[in-house]
Order: C-alpha cells, then structure tokens, then sequence
C-alpha cells in the first residue's frame, strides 16, 4: 500500500509547494525539502523487508480492465536502490536550486517534485501501460524546467529533448502494444502487466522488431551513441537543478528500463542484439569522453562524460551476467552522486562568475579551495579512483562484460584512460593555473559556505561508503538481478501474492 | 602484535583526515606533528610487527580485515597479507618514509602549503601501505590507484605553474595506460582461475598452466604493462624525469624509494607467473637491461640536478628488472631496498643544495660548494658511492647481486651481465660528473650561499647516509618467498669477471674526474667533436621519447577531439531538421492562393493517376 502514497506525496507535495507561494517566494523550496525528506524516509522504511521473499511492496489495482491495465506497482531492492538515490538526488537539487532559482519559485518547485514523481512511478510502475504514462509525467515538468530556468539557448534545448524523448516514447509505446497484443492472440485476453507479457512466446522476427523498440525507447533516454545529441544541450542550458535531476536520476531510468523490461521481455532476441548493444556501447564510452576533452563549457564537459559513463552500464547489462550487472547498477548509483555533484560544482561556479567558459577560468584553488578539493575528489572519483564507488561499478561490469566479450571489454576499459585526460583537464583549466586577474575579481568567487558543504559531504560519504563497503548496495539488488537472470521477475514467489 | 598490522595504514590515513578536515587551519607546528608523527607511529608498529614476526618464525600471516565485494563468487576482501616481501616493502615505506617526513618539515617550512603538503604526503604512505600488504590483486590495485593519486597531486603541488600541472597530468595518464594493461590482466586472471587472491592466484597458476603456454605468458605481459608505467621503464619512462616539477622531498619519497619501485614489487609478487612464462621473464630482463643503458646515457647530457638524478632512478630500476628477469628476486628487492636508502639520501641532499642556493638547479651554475656546502658534499659523496657500487658500500652489495645471476643465467645470461656492467660504468660517469660539477672547480655562482640548517633536515640526512653506506648488510628475509626461484644464490665467478665489475664504475669516477673535476672546460673540447652536439640534445631529451608519442599519440589525439567538436553526430541531426525546414518551405510554396494553379495543379495529377493506372 506504501507505493502508491509515495507518488501521491510528491504530486501533492507539488501542488502544495506550487500553493505555498503566496506566503513568500522562500515557502516552495521549504514545502519541497520537508516533502524529499519525508520521502526518503518513507523509502526508507522499507529498508527493513524481507528480499528473499518476492516483493519489498506492492500495489494492484485494476484501471482500465478492459484491455488489463492496472495500477500495478511493485518495488523490490533494485528499484528500492533507485527509488533511493531518486529522493536523495531530489534533496541535492533544491540545495543546489536553493540560491539560484528566484523567479516563479512556485512553479519551479512543483515541475521538480512532479519530474520526480514521475520518476518514482517508473521506478515502481509493473504494468507496462502505466510505466508508460509515468515515463510520460517525467517528461513534461522536465521540458518547463529546462524552458523557463535554462540559461541563453534554453529553448532549443527544451524543444530537442522533448522531441528525442518523444519520438523515442513512441516507439516504446509502439512496442507496448505489439507485446500486449501478442499476448492476446497468444492467451486470449488484453494485459499489459509485466508478470504476464514474460510468459508470452515470440517469434524471432516478432520477439527482434519489439525488443528493437524497447531498445530505442530506452538507449535515446540512457544515452547511447548515436542518441546522445539531446543531452549535452539539455545539460548545459538547463539549471543546476534540473541538470542533477536529468544526470543522477533520469538516464538511469533508461538504463532500469533495459535491465527490467527489454532483456527480460525478449531474452533470446537480446542475447542475438548483445553484440550490437555491447558495440554501441564501447563506442559511447570512447567518442564521447573524446568529444568532453574538446568542449570548453563547462557542462557540455560534464554532459558528455555522462554519455560515456553510462556506456558502461550498456555493456554491462548486456553481458547479462550477475557480476556485469552489479556493476552496471553500481555505476548507475556512483555515476548519480558524482555526476550530479560535478553539476552541482558547475551551476555553483556559474552562479558566481556567470559563465561556463573554462578558458575564463584557472586558479581557483587559490581562492575556493574547498569548491577545488571537492571538484578534485568528484573528478577522480569520476575516472574510477578505487575506493570509491565509480571504481567497483566500472571495475565489475568490466569484469563481467570481460566473460561475455573480450575484445569489447578490451577496447571499453581505454575509456579508463581517457577518463584521466578529460577529467584531469577540467581540474587544470578550472582550478589549477593562473587566476585570471585582469577579467575575474576574487571577490566575486566566495568559498563554498556551510549550507553548501553539507550537500557536498553527503555526496562524498556516499561515495566512499560505496566504494569501501558497496556490499550494502549489491545485497539489494542481488536477489532482483538473480531472478532476471533466470528470467522470473522475483526470486522466490512464495509470499509474493498471486494476481 | 601481527594482528596490529591493520594501524599501518590506519594510522596515516587519520593524519590525512585531520589535515583535510581541519583545512590547513592549524598551525605549522601541529599539522607536521600530525603529518610525520602519524608515519612515525607507523614505522614503530612497523618496526614492532617486524620483530614479533620474525620470532614467530611463519612464512606469512594474514589480518583479515572485513569483506570488500563479494559477487557471484568474485570476493575480495580487505584483508592484510604479511611475509617477508611485505614486510621488507613497509620497513622501507615507513622507515624511509618517515626520515622523508622529518627532512619535510624543514624543506617545507615557509611553503603556506604545509598542511596541504603533509595530507597529501600522508594519504600516499596509506596507500603504499596497502599496495605492498593486500593479499589480493584488487586491493594491490586500490593501493597501486592511490599512489599514482598522490603522485599527481604532489607533483602538481604548486599549481600556479601550469607547466607543472602539464607534468602531473602527464605522470598520471601515462602510468594509466600501464594501469589499464594490469587491469585487463586482472580481468583475465579471474576469469581464468577465478580468484584475485594472490597466493589461491599463484597456487592455481601452477597447478592449472602449462609452463611456457600462452595464458600465462599473456598474463604475465599485461602485469608486466602495469608494472613498467609504475616504475618508468622503456616504453613508458617519459613521465619520471618531468616528475621531478613536484617539491624534492616527494622526488625522495615517490619518484626513488617507494612509489616507483611498486612495479618491481608487482613483479615479484606475482613471480610465479613470470616463471611459467619464461619469454616474458626474459623480457623483463631485456626491458631493464635497455632502459638502465638508455637512461644512464640520458642522465650524462641532463644539466639539472634532479633531472640526473631521475634519469639515474630510471637506470637503477632498470638493474632492478634486469634481476627480476633472470630469477634474482631477492636480488632486485634487496636493490630496491638500497636503492631507496641512497636514493633518498641524494634526492634529500639536492634538496638541500637547492636550498642553499635559492633554488638553483642547474649544476653548470654550481661549482666548488664543498667548503658552502659540506653536508651536501657528503651526501653526495656517500650517496654518490653506494649508486656507483663502490665496494661494499650498500649499492655494491645488492647490484653485485643482480649481476652475478645475470652472469649464471642460461642463453644470453653474459649479454645482460655485460650491459650491465657497461651500465655500471655509465653510473660512474654520470654520478661523478654531478657531483664533481657542484662541488669541485671554480665556483660559476651563487658565492653567497649558505648551508641549510636545523635538526629536522640534517639528521634524516645523516642517518641515511649511514644507511647508504651498511644498509646492505641488513638481513632480507625473503627466502620463503622466493622458494621457487633460484633462492639463496652462491656465485662462482672468476677472479676477472669479478674484477672487471668492480672496475668498470671506478673507471667511470675516474673518466669524470679527468673531464669534470675543474670544471665543464674539458668537457666542452669533447662536445666540439663533429656530431657530438646532435647527439648530446638526442640524449639530453630522453632519446626523443616525448617527441615521438606527442606526434604519435598526443597531437592526434587533440587533433581528433578538436575537429570534432562540435560532435559529427548532431550535425547528422542538424541535417535532418534542415532538409524538415526545407521541405516544409518548399511545399509552402504551393500554396499560392491562385484558384487558376490549383485547378490546374489537380487537373494534372488527375492525369498523371490516370495515366499510371491505364498503364500498368
């Protein structure tokens, strides 16, 4: 009963932030923190449950029971780590928004919570019809976020995600409907639930073309090459915030999106499709950590790094391997907190000297020590510094994807190299050098202040406790991923409730 | 007191979290008591679990610590892993180290990065902890990760010099390239024996591969590719000599006893594997025997004094591999042990001249310190000894270990003794043109100069030159480790052979001493020669190394990336939303309004329709 609240909360919590406005432009943010928090702990109350026996919490409820739609949520430890870094994210973003976002205060608070109660619905979503319409909630807020608070070229930003995403959603929702009526010839009756599309029986061709949509649907969101165009724009343009919520929480509802639906669905057209994606991949990793050495802004940087670090959680989930797919998820969690820190620091240095040119930067170290030595620690822990836990995603997937295909593996782990070209250049351009006195007064850089640092800590101590103790996260998933991989959707099915 | 072994890097990593946290807010006095007394109480726990572990009289003890991953039967753990290669390794990190430490606090007095200094000189001690005593390849790796971390960080130190920061970006890359190898070779150990567990590793080796089979000799070349990046070996030596941008204290620690040596302590870790595969072994052997000539050219056409000595490092480690190649493991160890006693001294001592002379660097603008300068004078005269092998000074002792097994080693074993010794005779050149350079002669500068004082720099100094001078009698335990191996060797070599190895670096003393000894005039008569000069600027750029891969590698790199980048793909999408636009202005043209071109219009593609279908 718990999954559905936890959306209401955040719609809600949404109307209400928006609502608060009239009591002062200050009330939204306070409304959507206390909302976050509430949130985080309502997640984590579910911390306590039983992993072994099927699901942490569900919800079913028939919606459209004509065509088998139901309000069907469920949440097991993969979607509870989401869920997880989800609310947690969301808490990093209104600090990040907190000093930035001054206008329509309101409106912003509420497009956020409602992104992440979009969010929320796909993490937990089990009817295939319903993930569908959460993957649409997300969208919406986002784009008005991207549109209204982006920087200089907000508008074609907002306009080519709406449009990538949206092409790509309809090819997923394409596929939707082809599944759910192959169910129907093949079982007599609509359904889009998810427990029920595994049993259905596909023909190669059939089993390929929807697999291929799924697949589309999910690699413009992750992104991969070649889909990744709509990111680095909607990155940069967007403000720190929706830049946080866009890195650290939406790509991974791609990459959960592949590992929960498009292998699972169609096991044996993506074990013929693995080389392809495992290639696409590779080719993420290296072109686009090629292509962030090149940027001089500071977010475009940052934007295709993502690109490339997700990269490895593609190979990871096609090698469909236990090891490959904990770090796969690993990455996902270690990626959320480093890359949305990463933007963290660029909207905050933003805020303060108002550009995103590296070229206008060098020095700072001097002058922000702290805002050096946290980009310092998020930069490493970005090219995998062991110890933390970027490290133990990339190292087990690549140790995984190394059983299913060595030469990808081989040419993937050069991404470790160039990681330390472009991640050790942003610190040099940025920190490190000469500060540029005659265009920049010291004065307008402070320090971060105490407010600030705690976000950053947090973030830190995440990481470290993920690449010092990671085995609290993979316990999580464990169970979830040993059941995908022996194609049931929850382990054992004992106490899970019977539709 | 072996379980304690955990406070080893425990003890340093709370100094470095002291140092973080406070934000260098403390004062100098408090931040280096933290900064060298955490390594001090490090070196004593060290010191302690030396003693306890000798008497207990094991070959090796194991502090499990606590369960790091475990994944589908992928389980590495945090766990602690003592004999007697570790132990020698943490002696050398802890007991140099903190001599290092002391010296620091003198040489980084007036730095207002002192405390940033200390943290990060405090994380490196950690994490070259961890390296030499984790008990499988992933915690080595964490360790081996750390320290090329604090190697950026140092050598970056002053941060303001963007020619500095050129040089910790390239150290750090360019060792990563080698890391990357390892951690394929990583990748293909578990897969194929299903543990990083280094002793499991090593017992399975045996038991599962073929002596001289590919598996292993695969393997052993992709550890190998981690350990030359670590330890600046031929093709991967280029980042050391610019390493030396950082402060000289780090140059003592990382770039000559500790940090660069851990691609030698890789090796011999996991010698086993090198023993099935005897080609790549041989390998090692030729990759150290050309790189310890290359770099002792190198190191005679340097004018700056902690260039000489880098190249110098580079040379030694080079007799390190070369006696790693031909089965001496306890030899190369032994070497890396006094390696890092009289290489700290000379790093230490042209610290202190550096010093002195308001950080001069260039030994053509020395000349006749011996009376400015007399520690110096000795440091190097001792330090400069032990590197050359003079007899039974430390250096003597480990290299003539090294060599002799080169000399009983099957196939090409006189080759390799004999570069050797050609290399030895290299050393005597280029360690006495140095030193003849700064302190004999006429002074060419710096008449004012005045020695450093104060007890932190000079006693670390004279302590390691009574290390340098009997630290090879210290008693190596490494005989269980090396079982396999050729163990305890008893050489037999002629009375010649022998001789011409003790002769050739006192040749080379005595070939500097005619060129350099009242200064570079002699010297300049042989650079007149025709070709000398090219060849002097070929060895002076390190064999035109940087040159190549900046053409080869660097430039087309940033090439790439900056044509691209505005990256090709979107254009691909550009392109599309153009040919929309197109398309969408072409068909507005249709609509004109004229009702006369619309009846027209229809009427033609009625005809057309017609037309088609009556043809068909």
């Amino acid at each position: 009963m718990i999954v559905p609240w936890l959306i209401a909360l955040l719609f809600v919590g949404g109307l209400l932030a928006w609502a608060s406005e009239r009591f002062g432009a200050e009330w939204p943010r306070r409304v959507a923190l206390a909302v976050l928090v509430l949130e985080l702990l309502l997640l984590a109350s579910l911390l306590g449950g039983s992993l072994q026996a099927g699901w942490l919490a569900e919800f079913n409820h028939a919606w459209l029971p004509r065509f088998g739609i139901s309000l069907h949520f469920a949440v097991d430890g993969l979607s509870l780590l989401l869920l997880l870094l989800t609310a947690f994210l969301g808490i990093v973003a209104i600090g990040s928004a907190w000093a930035e976002i001054t206008e329509r205060t309101g409106f912003f608070y509420f497009n956020l919570l409602w992104t992440l109660a979009g969010v929320v619905g796909v993490f937990s979503a089990i009817d295939l019809f319903l993930f569908f319409f959460f993957w649409e909630v997300m969208l919406i807020p986002m784009y008005f976020i991207i549109a209204i608070w982006g920087h200089e070229n907000k508008f074609y930003a907002a306009k080519k995600f709406f449009i990538f995403t949206q092409v790509s959603g309809l090819l997923m929702l394409v596929a939707i409907v082809a599944i759910a009526w192959f169910h129907y010839l093949q079982f007599g009756f609509f359904s889009f639930d998810y427990l029920d599309l595994l049993e259905v029986d596909m023909s190669r061709n059939v089993e390929f073309w929807i697999m291929l949509g799924f697949f589309l649907g999910f690699a413009v969101k992750l992104p991969s090459v070649p889909f990744h165009n709509w990111l680095p724009d909607a990155h940069s343009q967007a403000p720190s915030a929706g830049s946080i919520i866009l890195a650290g929480v939406l790509l991974k509802t791609g990459a959960y999106g592949l590992v929960r639906f498009a292998v699972p669905l169609f096991p044996n057209a993506s074990a013929e499709f693995a080389p392809v994606a495992m290639t696409l991949a590779a080719i993420s990793i290296l072109y686009c950590a090629k292509v962030a050495f090149a940027q001089a802004d500071l977010k475009r940087l940052i934007a295709y790094t993502s690109v490339s670090h997700m990269g490895f959680v593609t190979l990871g989930i096609y090698a469909w391997n236990e090891l490959a797919l904990q770090g796969a998820v690993m990455t996902m969690l270690a990626h959320g907190l480093s890359a949305a820190a990463l933007f963290m620091l660029a909207g905050a240095l933003q805020h303060r000297i108002h550009t995103r040119d590296l070229f206008a930067m060098g020095g700072f170290w001097r002058h922000a020590p702290r805002m050096g030595a946290m980009a310092m620690f998020f930069s490493i822990a970005a090219l995998g510094m062991p110890g933390l836990g970027n490290f133990v995603g990339e190292f087990l997937a690549l140790l995984g994807a190394f059983q299913a295909n060595q030469v990808l593996t081989i040419v993937s782990a050069f991404g470790l190299i160039f990681a330390s070209v472009y991640s050790l250049w942003v610190i040099q351009r940025a920190f490190h050098g000469k500060f540029p006195e005659a265009s920049l007064d010291p004065g307008r850089l402070p320090d971060l202040d105490r407010r600030e640092m705690a976000y950053y800590f947090a973030m830190v101590a995440g990481l470290v406790w993920m690449g010092v103790y990671p085995q609290s996260f993979l316990d999580l998933s464990a169970p979830t991923l040993q059941a995908l991989l022996e194609g049931q959707a929850v382990l054992a099915t004992p106490g899970a409730p019977q539709p | 007191m072996l379980d304690l072994i955990w406070l080893l890097p425990t003890l340093p990593l709370l100094g470095f979290l002291l140092l973080v946290l406070t934000e260098g807010r403390l004062g100098k006095r408090v931040a280096g008591s933290i900064g060298a007394g955490s390594v001090g109480l490090s070196f004593a726990v060290a010191l302690l679990a030396a003693i306890s572990f000798l008497q207990a009289g094991v070959d090796s003890h194991v502090v499990p610590l606590w369960n790091w991953i475990s994944v589908a039967g992928f389980s590495p753990g945090v766990n602690l892993y003592l004999d007697g290669l570790s132990l020698v390794m943490m002696l050398v990190i802890t007991g140099v180290g903190f001599l290092i430490h002391v010296y620091s606090l003198g040489y980084m007095a007036d730095d207002p990065g002192f405390s940033r200094f200390f943290c990060y000189m405090n994380l490196f001690v950690c994490s070259m902890l961890l390296l030499v005593l984790g008990d499988n390849l992933l915690l080595l790796y964490l360790g081996w990760e750390g320290v090329g971390l604090c190697s950026y960080l140092l050598i970056g130190f002053w941060y303001d010099e963007p020619a500095n920061g050129y040089a910790a970006r390239k150290a750090f890359v360019v060792t990563r390239v080698g890391d990357t190898a390892m951690a394929i070779g990583l990748f293909l150990l578990f897969a194929q024996l299903g543990t990083l567990n280094i002793q499991e590793l090593m017992q399975a080796a045996e038991l599962e591969w073929a002596p001289g089979s590919a598996l292993p000799a695969i393997t052993a070349l992709l550890l190998l590719g981690g350990a030359v990046g670590k330890s600046a070996q031929l093709p991967l030596q280029t980042w050391l000599p610019d390493a030396m941008a950082g402060p000289t204290p780090i140059s003592a620690l990382i770039h000559a006893a500790t940090m660069v040596t851990a691609g030698v302590y890789l090796i011999a870790r996991t010698h086993v594997v090198f023993e099935l595969a005897p080609e790549v072994q041989l390998l090692v052997a030729w990759i150290g025997l050309a790189t310890l000539l290359m770099a002792g050219f190198t190191a005679m056409a340097q004018s700056d004094i902690k260039r000489v000595l880098a190249w110098s490092t580079v040379s030694q480690i080079g007799y390190m591999f070369l006696g790693l190649g031909v089965g001496a493991w306890s030899g190369a160890i032994f070497h890396l042990m006094t390696h890092a006693f009289f290489k700290a001294l000379l790093f230490l001592g042209a610290g202190a001249v550096i010093l002195s002379l308001h950080h001069e660097q260039d030994i053509f603008r020395m000349g006749g310190k011996r009376r400015q300068l007399p520690v110096g004078f000795l440091c190097f005269l001792i330090g400069g000894l032990a590197l050359t092998a003079f007899p039974y000074t430390s250096g003597y002792l480990s290299k003539d270990a090294i060599l002799l097994a080169a000399l009983d080693a099957e196939g090409p074993g006189f080759w390799l003794w004999l570069g050797g010794v050609v290399g030895a005779f290299f050393t005597g050149i280029y360690t006495f043109r140095l030193f003849f350079l700064v302190f004999f002669g006429a002074s060419r500068g710096h008449d004012d100069a005045t020695e450093v004082r104060g007890l932190a720099m000079l006693v670390p100094l004279f302590i390691l030159m009574g290390l340098s001078l009997f630290g090879g009698w210290i008693p190596v335990p490494l005989d269980a480790v090396f079982s396999h191996g050729t163990g305890h060797e008893e050489h037999h070599v002629s009375a010649l052979l022998h001789g011409i190895m003790i002769a050739a670096p006192l040749v080379g003393i005595a070939i500097s001493y005619f060129c350099f000894a009242s200064g570079p005039k002699r010297a300049e008569g042989l650079v007149a020669l025709p070709g000398a000069r090219a060849l002097r600027r070929f060895w002076h750029s390190g064999w035109g190394f940087d040159w190549l891969y900046d053409a080869l590698f660097v430039r087309p790199f940033v090439w790439l990336a900056r044509v691209n980048a505005k990256d090709l793909i979107d254009s691909c999408y550009a392109a599309l939303v153009a040919a929309t636009r197109a398309g969408h202005a072409w068909f507005a043209h249709s609509q004109t309004g004229n009702l006369g071109w619309y009846a027209f219009s229809m009427a033609l593609g009625l005809i057309v329709v017609l037309a088609l279908g009556m043809l068909s």
